[in-house]
């Protein structure tokens, strides 16, 4: 619950998560409201991706045990959901850190395959132009395969392979890394379009700017632990994000 | 002289067709799991005599009336033996593998109980039916077309033929369906198949169905080839099957089709010009240099992409 009294949409209480003895978060504790753009940001190493792969429910390796705590879709505990049925019965989906895209698939393929839980009534077409619409490159390369796609455009596919599973909370792990300025700025346009539709965004970056300017709201997180949190716009204001953070 | 060349072409053919079906099993797990899946040659001995039950008991064996012509028994034999046979292949996964995936066992461990489970296959054969040889029965009566000096029959069409089918098919799944989609994404990044919404283990019992049904159609040819069925019969055919699939560039089921005709061609080549008591020998030995010349197989790329 948070102050308003209404069940957030996305909440992570205490969470604990262990790889082995080395405890990767000490925890921490946040929520996403329905059509929020909300952002973790912080150094390497802080437990960001841990984050996200554990409200994916990766099974081991990807995603560690979480050792206390809870997970929360709707006020409902995720924890015993499985990874496919997070997808999709509750439409959550992750871009992931490097973006996993499958090569040897073409574009097109990649977006299919997206789309293997949706039901039969689901206007599937609707959904591909629409992410056509949002990422032109894609459409130009539909039939190429994906692994001879530019960084760029591998992520514009991972982006637009998590909108094809019909998701209504998207993920996002570092969707900047490696992006050339003019690509990173179509992406972030892109996204705050998603976001203007009704798409709830949780976003990793290691951009701190990048990402405050774009979010709602942050959390920082360092070594595991949420140490500051708030508004988007307070936090690149916060002297002490200013000076660690963003130079 | 050409008449001796397509005769035994014909035979290689034959041969061929039985290593491709078997090969292809292999290349399709090794593309989904990584796993070699060594208890595949005893599902094909599984399969035969699954079918020499079936048809036995549809010919009239064990008080059983005889309700069909032979052909009817043998048509109803094929779906039937390859249903059973998947059965047989998925349970060895549910039971041995996926346990073994679930603790995040390293790969080598997992093809060790692949080892096992085909011994368990073999030896349970021996234990519950004893080591006694079964005589195949025959269900269609043999047809020899005659074209100028060379002769077919029937069954060496319909073993050639069926192979080819079963090939366009799987190459249709692979390549047209979503589930085919999904097999080949995994070949490829397993990491992410579960963030589109995919039960990884829905599609790895599918690839085990499908290769489980491609060794059960291979055990009723060969049975229908070779009427004689023992325990072992398994061993020696997926060995070298499985060796056809590497040539070929196992995960790839282009490659396992191809290397599987080029070793029946080589061994009947083989066998046309040395004793019969060469052919391992000289086979093998060409696989090598092959092997030698590109380590990846001939449809095989290093790394990359698979299936």
């Amino acid at each position: 619950m948070n102050s308003s009294g209404k069940t957030p949409f996305l909440e992570v209480r205490n969470l604990e998560v262990k790889y082995g003895n080395i405890t990767a978060l000490h925890g921490i504790s946040f929520v996403v409201e329905k059509g929020e753009i909300v952002t973790l940001i912080g150094a390497n190493g802080a437990g960001k991706t841990t984050t996200l792969h554990s409200i994916t429910r990766l099974p081991p390796p990807e995603a560690p045990k979480v050792s206390a705590g809870d997970i929360l879709i709707n006020g409902q505990s995720i924890l015993k959901t499985a990874a496919h049925d997070v997808v999709r019965n509750l439409h959550c989906a992750l871009a992931p850190e490097g973006r996993h895209i499958f090569g040897n698939l073409t574009v097109t393929e990649n977006l299919t395959l997206a789309t293997f839980s949706r039901p039969k009534t689901d206007d599937l077409n609707h959904d591909y132009d629409h992410v056509f619409e949002l990422f032109p490159r894609l459409a130009e390369r539909r039939n190429q395969r994906s692994e001879s796609l530019s960084g760029g455009e591998q992520q514009m596919l991972a982006v637009g392979r998590a909108l094809m599973s019909g998701c209504t909370f998207l993920m996002l792990d570092e969707p900047s890394m490696g992006l050339a300025p003019l690509l990173m700025y179509d992406m972030f346009r892109a996204l705050k379009r998603l976001n203007e539709d009704g798409m709830t965004i949780l976003l990793i970056e290691q951009n701190a700017k990048l990402a405050l300017d774009f979010a709602h709201r942050g959390y920082l997180l360092e070594t595991g632990e949420i140490i500051l949190s708030g508004d988007a716009a307070q936090l690149l204001q916060n002297p002490e994000i200013h000076k660690a953070y963003l130079g | 002289m050409l008449d001796t060349f397509l005769q035994n072409l014909l035979n290689a053919m034959q041969w061929g067709s039985f290593y491709s079906l078997i090969a292809l099993g292999y290349t399709l797990v090794y593309g989904v799991l990584r796993l070699i899946n060594f208890a595949h040659g005893d599902i094909v001995m599984v399969g035969a005599y699954i079918a020499f039950f079936i048809s036995s008991a549809l010919l009239g064996k064990y008080g059983m009336p005889q309700v069909m012509p032979g052909w009817a028994v043998l048509a109803l034999t094929i779906p039937l033996t390859m249903v059973l046979t998947s059965l047989v292949g998925v349970t060895i996964e549910r039971i041995a593998y996926r346990p073994l995936r679930r603790k995040g066992a390293h790969r080598l461990y997992v093809v060790i109980t692949a080892l096992m489970a085909g011994l368990v296959l073999e030896n349970g054969n021996l234990l519950l039916l004893g080591a006694s040889r079964k005589k195949f029965p025959e269900m269609i009566d043999k047809v020899v077309y005659k074209f100028g000096a060379i002769y077919v029959t029937n069954l060496k069409v319909g073993v050639i033929l069926t192979s080819i089918l079963s090939f366009i098919v799987l190459h249709f799944i692979i390549t047209r369906t979503k589930v085919g989609m999904a097999m080949r994404a995994i070949s490829y990044d397993k990491f992410a198949i579960p963030l589109m919404g995919i039960p990884v283990d829905v599609v790895i019992v599918f690839t085990f169905v499908l290769g489980s049904a491609m060794a059960g159609l291979a055990g009723i040819l060969f049975a229908l080839s070779y009427p004689i069925l023992d325990p072992y019969m398994g061993m020696s055919i997926g060995w070298k099957a499985f060796i056809a699939a590497v040539v070929g560039g196992i995960g790839d089921i282009r490659g396992a089709f191809v290397g599987g005709f080029i070793l029946g061609i080589i061994e009947i080549s083989v066998v046309a010009v040395f004793p019969s008591s060469y052919r391992d020998l000289i086979a093998f030995s060409i696989l090598l240099v092959i092997l030698t010349l590109k380590p990846t197989g001939l449809f095989g790329v290093p790394h990359t992409t698979k299936i």
